[in-house]
């Protein structure tokens, strides 16, 4: 990468191309990334490494191509609430989902903080949550990882982590697959002792000891730490020039 | 054929404390607002309230006729937490049974099906199960011997749908982009009410749109109220987006009793036709 011509990759960037590589591999598969930079991301992803995923307007229109964040797109197709469901059960779906709180073991809360009889803090609800995790892939994405929303445990499980759900029976595990989380620091899996999360990478500028700081509970910290992947100069183009010209990204994680 | 064209006093009579009304839409999108300010004017208590939820739940945890929410989610979309429903369940004054969206929606097909439950896979390791003991987990017959959510029938005593036009026989057309499951809330209810921005002869329904876009067929709907602007101030397309200046003094409206009263007494308990594209 010529350092002349290309200006310095920003943090939101490194996030972005990290939330594409999260689709790697697949294709024929409906894409559902909620939040700004999954949203770039796994349109990166359609227009790079994984050109035959499914992209919709998390509404009931499937896009023909790839739209940037600021056009409609072009319709391909009809994905109302209950067709929704169904490709949910069939299992053809990778989603990014965003959420309050996540812990140690990957499970995942949207719905309200405190005691779930009376909460401090009442959030969405259980949405669709406890669906995708026991259907099909299930990724994260925490744009402020902080030891409010990485959590030891919980207060109410909406998305069901791996040990949760091998404790349902193999009708909960069979098609569950907690992927990643990716956050505004790095990159972690479920691939720690009891499936609870390690460090797989963290982003360029980010220290090991704030990941840890910025936790709240025990990650699995590997050896040899890895530094989450810079995009490439095609994929920097892509976002800056093509997916979103008006720098949204910048607005969900600043450098 | 007999038409089943109500007015607002029939309307108004069809109410009754304890109820449980499903209420068709999704968060602000398609609610059928001018029947839930009916049900408001009604007075009606102790409510349990089924919907995927929005202002809907919001107006009537305000007003205090809730006794139960059972739901997947409460939003306004564009505002992402519904204040009014927050505020009653940090208060602790409504109780909820609270599903994956997908459970909710099987609950409604297996009542509309006359079915005791639906199987199926969703639900199982979350909370929902955990808060919800009433709902059980089945054994597959099958020699796969899976484990899965029995989700149990969700009946209704009365469903509130609005969609874009119908006939005087109970025909309802949905023109915008998605059906929801209000066809599931019609079928899983004793009676349906549903209102429409206009009431046109059936022959017009068809002239010019596919019948598939005729969600509801009469024997779905018992009564038909028309109402122009009847899902103001969520969306109604392609009759009219949401009404966001509008749905803020709502959410606005949730930081005290007094606001909430002045929107009240403004918006809610007069009659109050809405004119899509009017002066607000």
């Amino acid at each position: 990468m010529s350092e002349v011509t290309m200006p310095q990759v920003t943090r939101a960037e490194i996030a972005v191309t990290a939330c594409s590589d999260l689709f790697r591999g697949q294709g024929d598969i409906l894409a559902s990334p909620a939040g700004i930079i999954p949203t770039i991301g796994a349109r990166l992803a359609a227009l790079t490494h994984a050109p035959d995923l499914m992209l919709s307007d998390g509404e009931s229109t499937i896009y023909a191509g790839v739209p940037s964040l600021e056009h409609q797109g072009v319709p391909g197709g009809f994905l109302p609430y209950r067709e929704l469901f169904e490709l949910i059960a069939a299992g053809k779906r990778h989603v990014v989902m965003g959420g309050a709180q996540i812990d140690r073991e990957g499970n995942h809360n949207f719905s309200a903080i405190g005691e779930h009889t009376k909460p401090h803090r009442q959030l969405l609800g259980s949405r669709a949550a406890a669906a995708n995790t026991i259907n099909h892939r299930t990724s994260y994405w925490i744009p402020k990882h902080s030891r409010r929303s990485m959590v030891q445990q919980v207060d109410f499980v909406t998305g069901v982590g791996r040990t949760r759900a091998e404790h349902a029976g193999k009708g909960a595990a069979r098609f569950h697959q907690v992927h990643q989380v990716v956050s505004n620091l790095g990159v972690f899996d479920f691939n720690g002792p009891g499936h609870t999360m390690s460090l797989v990478s963290i982003h360029p500028g980010v220290s090991v000891e704030e990941v840890i700081e910025s936790t709240g509970f025990d990650l699995n910290i590997p050896d040899a730490v890895q530094s989450t992947r810079l995009p490439n100069r095609q994929e920097l183009q892509l976002i800056r020039e093509v997916l979103d010209p008006l720098h949204r990204r910048e607005q969900e994680v600043r450098s | 054929m007999t038409s089943k064209v109500i007015d607002s006093s029939t309307l108004a009579d069809l109410f009754r404390d304890g109820m449980t009304i499903g209420i068709g839409g999704w968060g602000a999108r398609r609610k059928p607002m001018a029947l839930v300010a009916a049900l408001i004017r009604s007075g009606a208590r102790d409510l349990r309230i089924v919907s995927f939820g929005g202002p809907d739940v919001g107006m009537l945890c305000a007003t205090g006729q809730v006794k139960e929410v059972i739901h997947g989610f409460v939003t306004l979309d564009s505002i992402a937490v519904e204040p009014h429903f927050a505020s009653a369940r940090q208060a602790g004054n409504v109780k909820t049974i609270e599903l994956d969206e997908s459970m909710l929606v099987s609950g409604l097909r297996a009542a509309g099906r006359r079915l005791p439950f639906e199987v199926t896979r969703t639900g199982l390791g979350s909370d929902v199960l955990g808060a919800n003991p009433q709902i059980r987990t089945i054994t597959s017959p099958y020699t796969d011997g899976e484990t899965l959510v029995a989700m149990p029938a969700v009946e209704l005593d009365l469903a509130l749908i609005h969609l874009n036009r119908a006939d005087h026989l109970g025909n309802g057309q949905c023109l915008g982009p998605d059906p929801y499951v209000d066809d599931l809330f019609a079928r899983a209810a004793k009676t349906t009410i549903l209102s429409a921005e206009s009431i046109i002869s059936t022959r017009e329904l068809t002239q010019g749109h596919h019948p598939a876009t005729l969600l509801l067929n009469r024997t779905m709907v018992n009564h038909v109220f028309e109402a122009p602007g009847g899902a103001h101030f969520t969306t109604c397309l392609p009759d009219y987006p949401r009404n966001e200046e509008w749905q803020r003094e709502y959410a606005h409206s949730a930081s005290s009793p007094a606001l909430w009263e002045e929107f009240r007494t403004r918006y809610i308990d007069k009659e109050h036709v809405w004119t899509p594209g009017g002066q607000q």
